[in-house]
């Protein structure tokens, strides 16, 4: 027992280095490095808000990208031409926006399992991206600008990189708190019992439904929180937010990173990133950096080959090296809805 | 709409269908036989479109030439691709969960992109039909109708008649619907399910290849056409019923159906259609039309 503690422990004290780092980096980097560190930021809440249905409730979502777009979309349309929009009412508007389309979404889909689930979730994303891609109230194809940053009285302006890096770090810090403290209540657990063995919920007398939906409407409020980040850093949406190709990026970030784990997602989001940045280097790789899909995919290849539990299980699998086998908490052991 | 422009859609409609289905039974077989999401069959779909271009001088060259050379010499490539990436890449995947096939399939994506880009580059090529199918046939009094796109229905009927041929008057297709039910029974009665792992992935991988380099000429070929039959193909799988072949036959028909006139109808809302007819269908049958026996 004293070694699960000592585990806790020592998975707790990792998220706050991590938290305490980012904390710390714009003391180190210039402007390049906050703006690429706020992006990964807020890609790390959207990969939080889909650990949410695929690490702890075993929903395969394959159209995330609509609730982060909705959320984007939402602060962009919603912020008034000329003056900044108060931060205090258009943040929750957003998220809830995002939430109410994953509540109607969740509500249809929900009844189908599977690979069938992935589908259907990618049918209504797609259904959303066709909203804005061919009606002129998103602005089409050209997507649209937002000329004037929100702000919160004179406290918060998030016109400017540094005030926004330590808003979008309050957010995930917030984002991955909140999870954190979801997964370990009551409603947590019953997640985790619907995970694996949906059957055995229903059994024991859980209506799974209801649990299964109100996991799909919180997480797409945090993707539209993401969404809303998003916009505000870029200060531009386009119909490219709500495409397949992001909903499938924050699938592959999760996974990267290690099903099953918060922190997975955090690892996952930041190694997915940093990889892309990497390869796209041109001081590293020269002329070569324009084919940079091939160095990330065979490091993806490479991390699949290796890496069986993600990222995240690399340090169980040296222990398990070191020490052998038998030692080391079994795997599915560690599954059971720890961050 | 009058009945010359209905009836070139119809055989439009029908020969999209027919190509769809052509990449999606490959997808279908994969998937309800090996248990391997692969989201990588698009790109063998964009390989053989790339084939049909890039092949074609080399083959030329060494043969004599000629489309069909093309297309043969295309074939045998696909099969033995399909085989070694089974054998390299995805036999130790089956017992893996899903989500790390998803990964290591989207990382094949990555690869084959760029290997193409290096290869042949990132510019739209167009291919030309041969000689003896480049005629069209008059249909009404004003309109005609090529003949490659009837060559190519063509193609794609004479391709399924011979996967139900296979699939249920032959020993290798028993031993395909069995191992599709079963695993371990198949393998306990001494079949070779490694070995029939890789006869399917070849076969998806070649039909795939082949669908690609026949819709060459009719579509052009551009970077990135993989991933956009990839997601349509994953539709008609999941509208079918994953593992059903014939599931998979009506849902690409209907697909073509619908995309093809609702480009002309709903010009506005072509695209979303779709997956409107999806999400509907799924609505009403969770398990697609026809569930794999």
């Amino acid at each position: 027992m004293s070694a699960m503690n000592n585990l806790d422990r020592s998975k707790a004290a990792f998220v706050a280095a991590c938290f305490a780092a980012l904390a710390l980096l714009p003391l180190l980097t210039g402007s390049y490095g906050v703006d690429l560190v706020t992006k990964i930021m807020v890609y790390a809440i959207f990969a939080l808000s889909l650990e949410l249905l695929v690490g702890a409730t075993g929903l395969v979502c394959f159209g995330q990208a609509a609730f982060f777009g909705i959320g984007a979309y939402a602060a962009v349309l919603l912020s008034p031409a000329s003056e900044a929009a108060g931060l205090w009412w258009l943040l929750p508007v957003s998220i809830v926006a995002a939430a109410m389309y994953a509540l109607a979404v969740g509500a249809l889909s929900l009844r189908t399992k599977g690979v069938y689930f992935i589908m259907v979730t990618l049918a209504f994303a797609q259904m959303a991206y066709y909203v804005v891609h061919d009606t002129p109230l998103g602005g089409g194809t050209d997507g649209i600008y937002l000329y004037v940053k929100p702000a919160l009285g004179s406290l918060i302006d998030l016109d400017s990189s540094l005030t926004l890096y330590f808003f979008t770090l309050a957010c995930l810090v917030a984002a991955f708190a909140f999870l954190a403290v979801l997964l370990r209540s009551r409603f947590g657990r019953a997640l985790a019992g619907i995970r694996v063995n949906e059957q055995r919920m229903r059994a024991t007398g859980f209506s799974t439904y209801p649990y299964k939906l109100a996991a799909f409407t919180l997480s797409g409020g945090i993707a539209g929180l993401a969404g809303f980040l998003f916009a505000v850093k870029d200060g531009f949406v386009n119909p490219e937010l709500m495409s397949w190709h992001l909903s499938g990026a924050v699938l592959i970030m999760i996974i990267l990173g290690g099903i099953g784990h918060l922190r997975g997602a955090l690892i996952g989001a930041f190694a997915f990133a940093l990889l892309q940045e990497f390869f796209k280097s041109e001081a590293i790789f020269g002329a070569f950096a324009k084919h940079w899909h091939l160095g990330l995919g065979l490091t993806i290849i490479a991390s699949v080959a290796l890496l069986p539990r993600g990222l995240v299980g690399l340090p169980g699998q040296w222990r398990e090296r070191l020490v052998g086998r038998n030692r080391v908490p079994s795997a599915s052991k560690e599954a059971l809805g720890e961050a | 709409m009058d009945f010359a422009t209905f009836l070139i859609q119809c055989l439009n409609s029908l020969q999209y269908g027919l190509l769809l289905f052509l990449v999606a039974s490959g997808l279908t077989l994969i998937f309800g036989i090996m248990g391997v999401i692969n989201l990588a069959h698009g790109s063998f779909y964009m390989i053989g479109a790339y084939m049909a271009f890039a092949l074609a001088p080399v083959v030329a060259t060494t043969f004599g030439g000629g489309f069909f050379a093309t297309l043969l010499v295309g074939t045998v490539l696909a099969v033995a691709l399909g085989y070694v990436l089974e054998w390299v890449f995805f036999s130790f995947l089956y017992e893996r969960e899903h989500l790390q096939q998803v990964l290591m399939t989207y990382g094949l994506i990555l690869v084959f992109e760029e290997l193409r880009s290096l290869a042949v580059g990132d510019d739209v090529h167009g291919v030309q039909p041969p000689e003896i199918l480049a005629g069209t046939l008059p249909l009404g009094e004003m309109m005609t109708y090529p003949v490659y796109r009837l060559f190519v229905s063509g193609v794609c009927l004479a391709l399924a008649i011979g996967m139900w041929f296979v699939f249920t008057r032959t020993r290798l297709g028993m031993m395909i619907r069995a191992g599709s039910t079963n695993r371990e029974m198949v393998q306990s009665l001494g079949i070779d399910i490694k070995f029939l792992y890789r006869v399917v992935f070849a076969a998806g991988v070649a039909i795939a290849v082949l669908a690609g380099m026949v819709a060459a000429p009719v579509s052009s070929v551009y970077p990135g056409m993989g991933n956009s039959v990839l997601i349509i193909c994953f539709v008609v799988v999941v509208i079918g019923g994953i593992g059903s072949i014939r599931g998979a036959l009506l849902a690409a028909l209907l697909i073509g159906a619908v995309d093809t006139f609702g480009k002309v109808l709903l010009p506005q809302a072509a695209g979303v259609l779709v997956y409107v007819l999806m999400a509907l269908i799924l609505l009403w049958k969770p398990d697609g039309l026809f569930k794999a026996a």
